[in-house]
């Protein structure tokens, strides 16, 4: 097949079938040269960005959410086209019709609506409440299904952060086959597939498929509508650069009106664009300058977007985040670096339009990157804190070499593999149920197996250990059938058609476990079997806090006899869990990530044998304990990488801060070393790390004074936040985090 | 034969200031100075600290191999290295068999045949020329700066790469004239390929006081950051 707008571009059998990959791969010119290149902000970019910047001052000011449409449901077409500033915008589209105000999205749930409605001072619209009175939302189905079990779980937070009140999210569309192939092949291909079910039998999961795909087709026709009141026809593919992102956020775009998923994450679109845009400089119809003003248009978009969240979420999720991950870099099959000149573009944005947590840049890092792209990425670390790193040696195996990263951490194949999202298990707190023999002692909850509290003057650690193995086998087998009922309901009632419908219509999935209080537990276990700990019962007989005597060694510090502890219980948990099936025959994958849950974790969890006070927060991810590192950052860093990427493939996070002093005496050294870093973490099979480079001091100063500080973005856990935007005691956590120091 | 111990104060993974790359840091237990500035007194005993075998210390270096780069490495500082100085050497040996860079932070305030062993399985020095006068030398430091040069003509005989550094302590050393010194040294030894000027800094005070002894230079203010810098022009 031929397309006129594909002029100039290598053939190859993307022409024949959607594969956007092979597009790539035929078409796209890396780069191995230093960052000299790149264009600044032009007076228009910059004129836009100031406008933008006032907006956000005027949403803080209005305590963080600037407007609310409680009239009108989300969709593709539900809203007028709204702008930024019309005549200067070169990318247009934004979610409702001004720009930061939310919409209201009921499919996942009515009651989280209501409440996000009142904490901001607003009510839900009459029209919305009366249409979604006979309507089952997402929210409705899981608790008319949800075991007395599972509710007691949810509860007393031994699970918490379930996507059973709001989208699931941590799925990526392939936007950019809209811009390749335009709407109208897309709905062929699909039209094809619907039409080959036609011959199979009529079973659950075909009638299922079979309806979905009906619904797929007609939300790509919305996408046309909507992209038609902006003015313009997306039917067929994009003739040049700008019209190539501009398709591709259309589709984006499409996505986060119609659903408003935790993480909507955008992909791996910059080496897309490059090579559209190399055609027009080729053409000369694009200059350098040019180029970078599509990225800075685009990404501007992408900083207004918005969803509207309640307070209780923001503790789960602090800083309101959207998490549009976009995967820079990282190495072809064929031993080419993906590296484009435009992976230095969208990198550039944070300077260009200043820094900023969205969208979540994320670099894919080998050890076989060209070097000058290793130096760009360690300066702009260094300079603006706003961007993570991920393991491409150890995920291209897995997933190829055209995969995204979802929310933080989440590796799936663009538009062929997406995942159920599951938040995470408390892991400290399963423990202390254990050891209390069903019972936990934080909400007077009766849980899980029932026997007797341990009743030993010491804690033995085999017996811990029996005890402990209990419960996780119980706590696995809950977990997994409470997902397989969120995710039922999830695509029964709020199913993502405008992103299924541009992944293939046989998609692979992943059911994704996670893990919150992994180094407490490492800890813990490990003060048992190396100190004393004497457990302290209440006047009910209930174990509530521990007498630890003596020294044991701390998870942070490459210790093996406590790293494998940690390493040990992420095994045990991914064993336990598989042995449950998983809805839609999804493979299960386990994440040790908290995102910023890691404090309200804590503050529902008791005190705990490592000597941990109760409600005092985790450490997030995968990280050690604040300060329980002796030995340095790569002591800190060599534990984190032992815990297997193989056991725990939706991702292991880990937070890294580091004052500029002890990285290195001037910018030079710092960029040299923090590559060094990076390299040897990542050799060490490490899968993930957030660099920041700053002092402790800034934190406390823009915690005193947040209105000298309004663009202060730090690295948390998998995502970067506006500093501001945490609530003062997830602020207080961070700053209370090792900050590795010069001696 | 039972391997030769080492008393070791500390070990900092993260090592970006000690050396080039990313070095891999060993703080010995033990010190024969007593200089006003020093940021670690709880270096000084001989008999504090922990026991090491060099290759304990080896299988934990190898650990961070990865990290090391082109540049990077080892570095052994103190407490006074040199005071231990066969341990030093055996561990250097291993190090080499490792492939893993060497790097000496020291006074330079001996020079005896087990530090000759030494440094011929040494990468580079960080010498700390702590005064360019024997005057300071003896009353802040506690040593002769002949040894040190002596150490030096050494070192340069032997054509080991030698980083000169020096911590720069106002109205002491924060001078034109000493900075004129200092330059001469590096201009007539060729093995001198860098010179680093320190900040004088006072966040050790905790330590003296944690440890109820009374920090020298307590009444010195720290240098600012322009002082460093025209001092270091002068360098150039």
């Amino acid at each position: 097949m031929k397309h006129n707008n594909w002029n100039g571009f290598n053939a190859g059998v993307w022409q024949d079938e959607i594969n956007v990959r092979d597009f790539i791969q035929t078409n796209y010119k890396e780069y191995c040269g230093n960052d000299e290149f790149l264009a600044e902000a032009t007076d228009r970019t910059q004129a836009l960005n100031k406008k933008l910047q006032s907006l956000f001052a005027l949403e803080r000011q209005f305590g963080g959410v600037l407007d609310i449409d409680t009239a009108t449901v989300s969709s593709l077409t539900s809203y007028s086209p709204g702008y930024i500033d019309k005549d200067n915008e070169i990318i247009v589209g934004i979610q409702t019709n001004r720009p930061l105000k939310r919409g209201v999205n009921p499919f996942g749930g009515m009651r989280m609506v209501r409440q996000a409605c009142e904490a901001y001072g607003y009510k839900l619209g009459r029209k919305v409440e009366e249409e979604f009175k006979f309507r089952t939302t997402h929210n409705d189905g899981v608790f008319r299904a949800y075991t007395d079990e599972m509710r007691q779980a949810r509860k007393c937070h031994v699970i918490t952060g379930l996507p059973d009140a709001y989208g699931r999210g941590r799925i990526i569309g392939d936007y950019r086959r809209v811009a390749l192939y335009g709407i109208d092949r897309i709905v062929e291909e699909k039209k094809k597939d619907k039409k080959e079910l036609a011959n199979g039998t009529f079973d659950t999961e075909h009638i299922r498929l079979d309806e979905e795909l009906f619904q797929q087709i007609a939300f790509l026709g919305y996408m046309k509508e909507m992209a038609a009141m902006y003015g313009f026809d997306i039917s067929q593919p994009a003739a040049n650069a700008r019209e190539a992102i501009q398709w591709t956020y259309f589709a984006y775009l499409a996505a986060i009106k119609e659903q408003n998923g935790a993480a909507m994450s955008l992909g791996r679109v910059s080496s897309f664009f490059d090579i559209y845009i190399e055609r027009d400089i080729a053409n000369g119809i694009l200059t350098e300058e040019g180029a970078q003003e599509l990225f800075d248009d685009f990404v501007m978009k992408l900083r207004v977007a918005r969803h509207l969240r309640t307070p209780e979420y923001n503790e789960l999720f602090g800083g309101d985040p959207m998490w549009i991950t976009e995967a820079v870099g990282g190495m072809g099959e064929d031993g080419r670096t993906l590296v484009t000149k435009s992976s230095y573009r969208i990198l550039n944005t944070l300077y260009t339009l200043g820094s900023s947590p969205e969208p979540n840049l994320t670099v894919l890092w080998s050890n076989s990157l060209p070097e000058n792209f290793k130096k760009f990425c360690a300066k702009v670390s260094a300079d603006t804190d706003s961007i993570q790193y991920e393991n491409d040696d150890i995920m291209r195996p897995i997933y190829g070499d055209d995969y995204a990263i979802a929310c933080c951490v989440s590796a799936m194949k663009i538009g062929k593999q997406m995942q159920f999202f599951g938040a995470r298990c408390n892991l400290a707190k399963l423990l202390l149920i254990a050891i209390n023999g069903g019972f936990d002692t934080t909400s007077g909850i009766h849980i899980g197996p029932q026997m007797p509290v341990m009743d030993t003057e010491k804690l033995d650690f085999d017996e811990v250990m029996k005890r402990f193995e209990i419960y996780i086998s119980w706590m696995c087998n809950l977990y997994v059938n409470t997902m397989n009922i969120i995710h039922y309901m999830h695509d029964k009632y709020a199913y993502e058609k405008t992103q299924m419908a541009l992944h293939d219509t046989e998609v692979g999935r992943f059911m994704a476990f996670g893990i919150a209080g992994l180094s407490v537990v490492a800890d813990s276990l490990s003060a048992i079997k190396y100190a004393n700990v004497c457990p302290i019962k209440n006047g009910n007989g209930f174990i509530i806090d521990f007498k630890t005597t003596g020294d044991f060694p701390k998870y942070g510090n490459d210790d093996d006899r406590v790293d494998l502890i940690a390493k040990d219980m992420a095994h045990r948990m991914i064993t336990e869990l598989r042995k449950t099936p998983a809805y839609r025959n999804a493979v299960h994958t386990l994440s040790v990530l908290t995102i910023t849950s890691n404090v309200m974790y804590g503050k529902n969890t008791g005190a705990t044998p490592d000597g941990r006070k109760a409600s005092a927060p985790f450490a997030p991810g995968a990280n050690p304990m604040h300060n329980r590192e002796e030995n340095g950052a790569l002591a800190s860093l060599n534990s984190v990488a032992k815990i297997s990427y193989d056991d725990c493939r939706d991702g292991v996070s880990n937070t890294f801060s580091i004052t500029p002093e002890a990285l290195g005496r001037d910018k030079e050294e710092r960029i040299t070393n923090l590559v060094s870093i990076l390299d040897g973490y990542f050799a060490k099979k490490a899968h993930h790390i957030n660099v920041n480079v700053l002092n402790r001091e800034t934190l406390m100063k823009a915690y005193e004074d947040p209105e000298a500080y309004p663009n202060l973005t730090i690295r948390v856990s998998g995502y970067a936040v506006n500093f501001n935007k945490l609530s003062r005691e997830q602020q207080r956590e961070v700053i209370s985090r090792t900050f590795h120091e010069a001696m | 034969m039972t391997e030769i111990t080492g008393r070791i104060h500390s070990i900092q993974s993260l090592g970006a200031l000690d050396g080039p790359g990313i070095r891999f840091v060993i703080f010995m237990q033990g010190c024969p100075l007593r200089c006003g500035c020093c940021h670690n007194p709880d270096t000084w005993d001989f008999n504090a600290g922990m026991e090491y075998t060099p290759s304990e210390l080896v299988n934990k270096a190898v650990r961070y191999k990865e990290y090391f780069g082109k540049e990077g490495g080892i570095t052994v500082s103190g407490g006074e290295p040199l005071m231990q100085a066969e341990f030093v050497k055996k561990l250097f040996d291993l190090c080499h068999k490792e492939n893993i860079n060497t790097c000496l932070d020291t006074s330079g305030c001996i020079l005896n045949d087990n530090v000759k062993k030494l440094l011929e399985v040494t990468d580079r020095v960080l010498l700390d020329v702590k005064y360019t006068s024997d005057e300071l030398y003896r009353n802040h430091v506690g040593c002769k700066m002949e040894s040190v040069i002596d150490f030096l003509d050494y070192v340069n005989s032997k054509q080991i790469p030698v980083t000169l550094r020096q911590v720069i302590i106002p109205t002491l050393n924060d001078n034109e004239e000493n900075i004129v010194k200092l330059k001469d040294i590096s201009n007539n030894y060729p093995c001198i390929d860098k010179t680093e000027l320190l900040a004088f800094r006072k966040i050790c005070q905790v330590k003296y006081d944690k440890m109820g002894k009374e920090f020298p230079f307590a009444d010195i203010p720290e240098p600012t950051q322009k002082k460093i810098e025209g001092l270091n022009n002068l360098l150039k």
